[in-house]
């Protein structure tokens, strides 16, 4: 809860005031809560400087350093202050949170020192308010990348840390990944990456045209016709590195079938596969001009180096964001290309030897006008033509020149803002859980606060003590307060997963409807008292041992909630299993029994679920009267019990 | 059109937006609180800290006051009530509650008679403050505090357990049984009944 919340909590229980007449039982007293009368000026002393301030301030976040007992510790007698050995201008932050609720993030000072005050005071970094929460984040984003790339530089210098135990398989995906490694994975992607060099220039060398010893008038061959097997070697031998390279990664790779899948895999298939395919097809006529399209894809081996070439990688996955951008540009240009070329072809339709035969055949004069290429090889002749051939050129400028740099700034502007976005997102997210938390915390830790039994107010005062130490001030003047809402509706708070089981035991008809009923059944319940007595205090005994958990538990997930930390759900569950067997409140209304009504039992955990599944609907109605009774008899012994674990 | 096109807004409107917030409000003069009401210097001290801080502005509008009566009842919506309890506050409905209500209101809760309170009460539930307490007004403040309990109750909240408790009540309170509650038949009956008594004492160290 917000910290002006508590400011606000007297007047909320005064309002209380206005359930009085209604409340149909007698309402639980106040928690006695020795409020200090008078506030008092507090000096905090951090290195010199004095920090005066109220203690009614810093009480109001008890899980802190500063609003807890833990500051006696640097409570300094003779002087009278609290002296802390910090840097003060990080303390001006904290001590505004106290004061306004909202921790700001310094802009110049060193986030990793601003941590470590936090940490110090105990403060969660969650509290930074939502104005500095983004500049917060992204700062220690910024601090932590630095640190984990000085860490991973280190290993690089330092050498290769290999996992003991790791599989010959793991090591070779690891190496496959990261070459930087080991120095055998080093050489292997250097000779891959020669490989691929070497497979390319091969490539492109075979189809140079290169003159013989001997003077042959007129032919001259591609030096591929006239080396066939120098070449035919050097392409085996890349083909045998890379196949041998793909079907390791294949072997090494933690997902077969997601490797399958990607894109690099995808390649080396595409790089290699001609070769297979023209070992396997038969050098006739008819079938090597589909051979000879093949080869060309050998020059897919080219893009076998993106996984050498971060930069390549970059491009790519940007090209793959902007698609949408770069598909409108396309389709404006087709529109434009479409509208100019049926223009030039109708105007020079008259000129007889004109090149622009057909449209489409006009398609290829508008893109060279328009990307002001001018090759010249098709010119209109009519007057007409070159008025919208000049036309053609000048929007060619407008229409080519202008996205281009929309396209890049948009490249930018997609890649910062997808980050933003999820940014964004995941703070949303991680915003409104915390307020859920923050809601559902409250109600957990006054669930939670019934089930350990706090609403005894008898007892001795050692043992009140003790229990409510787990507890500040605000809980317990809260949790009366939430108490006295049930008394006088008669009903109680529970949590989803009870309501959903009552409302399941409600429709089967289960004896639990009862409870709804204002007249009661006395006559019932002395019966179920003495039948029950005994066993129950016997299972009481054993599941005592299991409530040491959830008390620790129950009183830390209190101290979180003030502070809306964000905790795992485990907590919470076991509210719920704690709130099964809740047969803390007598639900009798009229009862007269005023001290039976106050009296509630620690409902230890279902840690056993077998006894705790079949009570929980059946007879739960009786039992809540018997426990009750039985409380008065049973609490003396099992009390000390109670407190000696939860002090533990 | 001119505005789409030059994307000006009204100027008007956004200095009247500066205009409402800068209303402030300043409290009489500490003495004067002292004198009307039964806190101390001290007292009125401390609570008008906690006060300013929450709302530099001097007054709770109810917006305000029904998002924080919503933060003390999580599970429930506590929006009805809070209006309720806003208006008995407002004293002199101008839809806000500034600190001399605050005051008051909390003066005669925690530091009043008990005649005083009940007649605080009463004024709570008469909604339209004509002097009765019919059986619309007290459904409409019994559904109040119900749905303060949220959905998640045991025993399963039942639709007509607020009427049914409004039955109670009346059954208590109306002496002649003519259908509506007098301001004396309520404390009369309050006065009578033990419980209710011996609760009023509950809140009283609450500052």
């Amino acid at each position: 809860m917000a910290a002006g919340v508590a400011t606000w909590l007297p007047f909320a229980r005064a309002a209380a005031v206005g359930w009085l007449p209604l409340a149909q039982q007698p309402l639980p007293p106040a928690p006695g809560v020795k409020a200090s009368r008078g506030d008092e000026v507090l000096v905090v002393n951090v290195s010199g400087r004095r920090f005066e301030t109220w203690k009614n301030t810093l009480d109001r976040y008890p899980d802190t350093l500063l609003g807890s007992s833990e500051k006696e510790f640097f409570y300094d007698a003779d002087s009278g202050e609290y002296f802390f050995d910090r840097d003060p201008d990080m303390f001006r932050h904290v001590l505004n949170f106290y004061r306004t609720g909202r921790l700001h993030c310094p802009r110049q000072e060193c986030i990793q020192a601003f941590d470590e005050e936090l940490a110090f005071y105990g403060l969660v970094p969650e509290l930074v308010g939502d104005c500095c929460l983004e500049e917060y984040r992204d700062r220690k984003k910024e601090n932590a990348e630095r640190l984990v790339e000085d860490e991973e530089a280190e290993q690089a210098a330092d050498g290769p840390a290999l996992q003991v135990g790791s599989s010959l398989r793991q090591r070779l995906w690891r190496a496959f990944e990261n070459p930087h490694t080991s120095t055998a994975a080093l050489v292997f992607y250097y000779v891959t990456g020669f490989f691929i060099a070497v497979s390319v220039i091969a490539n492109v060398v075979e189809t140079i045209p290169c003159r013989g010893p001997a003077r042959r008038p007129s032919r001259e061959q591609p030096c591929g016709d006239r080396f066939p097997l120098a070449f035919f070697c050097m392409d085996t031998a890349c083909v045998l590195i890379f196949t041998g390279e793909y079907l390791l990664r294949l072997f090494a790779a933690p997902s077969r079938c997601r490797f399958l899948r990607s894109v690099m895999s995808l390649i080396d298939v595409v790089a290699i596969l001609p070769y297979y395919i023209g070992l396997f097809v038969p050098k006739n006529e008819d079938v090597s001009g589909a051979f000879v399209t093949l080869r060309v894809f050998r020059v897919f081996r080219i893009f076998k180096f993106s996984r050498h070439s971060q930069g390549l990688r970059i491009l790519g996955y940007t090209l793959k964001s902007c698609a949408s951008e770069l598909g409108f540009l396309l389709f404006s240009l087709t529109m434009a290309i479409i509208i100019f070329a049926t223009v030039m072809f109708y105007a020079e339709k008259g000129t007889n030897k004109t090149n622009f035969t057909s449209i489409p055949a006009a398609f290829w004069y508008t893109i060279v006008t328009m990307t002001t290429l001018g090759y010249g090889d098709m010119v209109p002749s009519t007057i007409a033509g070159k008025i919208f051939g000049s036309i053609c050129s000048l929007s060619g400028v407008l229409v080519i020149a202008l996205p281009v740099p929309v396209i890049v700034s948009n490249f930018s502007r997609i890649y910062h803002q997808n980050q933003r976005a999820d940014k964004r997102r995941a703070q949303q997210k991680v915003r409104l859980a915390r307020i859920r938390l923050a809601k559902s915390g409250t109600t957990n830790a006054f669930l939670q606060y019934k089930q350990n039994g706090g609403l005894e107010d008898s007892g001795s005062g050692e043992e009140q003590a003790l229990c409510v130490r787990n507890r500040s001030a605000f809980e317990q003047q809260h949790h009366h307060l939430l108490h006295c809402l049930e008394k006088t509706t008669c009903h109680e708070f529970t949590d989803e997963l009870t309501f959903s089981e009552a409302l399941g035991a409600v429709s089967l008809g289960g004896r639990t409807i009862r409870s709804t009923s204002v007249s009661s059944q006395p006559v019932g319940t002395s019966n179920l008292l003495s039948s029950c007595c005994p066993r129950r205090a016997k299972r009481r005994a054993i599941r005592l041992a299991n409530s040491t958990a959830s008390v620790s538990r129950g009183s830390m997930q209190e101290l979180d909630t003030l502070a809306g930390l964000q905790r795992s759900p485990a907590p919470q569950s076991r509210s719920s299993l704690n709130a099964k067997p809740h047969d803390s409140l007598d639900l009798n209304c009229d009862s007269q029994d005023f001290v039976a009504a106050i009296i509630s039992i620690p409902t230890p955990p279902a840690n056993t679920p077998d006894e705790s599944q079949p009570s929980s609907p059946d007879g739960s109605s009786g039992r809540a009267s018997s426990t009750l009774r039985n409380s008065n008899l049973g609490t003396p012994c099992l009390l000390p019990e109670t407190v000696k674990i939860s002090s533990l | 059109m001119y505005k789409v096109l030059t994307g000006v807004l009204d100027p008007d409107s956004v200095e009247d937006e500066l205009e409402m917030a800068t209303v402030r409000h300043r409290p009489e003069a500490l003495e004067l609180l002292e004198a009307q009401s039964k806190f101390t210097k001290k007292e009125l001290q401390i609570l008008y800290r906690g006060f300013k801080n929450e709302c530099p502005s001097g007054v709770v509008n109810e917006e305000t006051f029904k998002e924080i009566y919503s933060q003390f009842f999580p599970q429930g919506d506590s929006t009805t009530y809070a209006h309720f309890l806003f208006n008995a506050f407002d004293t002199d409905h101008n839809g806000a509650v500034s600190f001399e209500d605050f005051i008051k209101g909390l003066s005669i809760l925690l530091r009043g008679t008990v005649q005083e309170k009940l007649n605080w009460a009463f004024n709570l539930y008469d909604i339209n403050k004509d002097g009765y307490i019919t059986k619309e007004e007290m459904l409409d403040i019994m559904k109040a505090i119900y749905d303060m309990m949220g959905k998640c109750t045991y025993p399963v909240l039942k639709e007509d357990a607020p009427r049914q408790h409004v039955e109670t009540f009346f059954q208590k309170m109306d002496k002649n049984k003519d259908g509506v509650v007098t301001i004396d038949e309520f404390i009369e009956s309050c006065q009578k009944d033990e419980n209710i008594m011996r609760s009023m004492q509950l809140f009283e160290n609450v500052i």
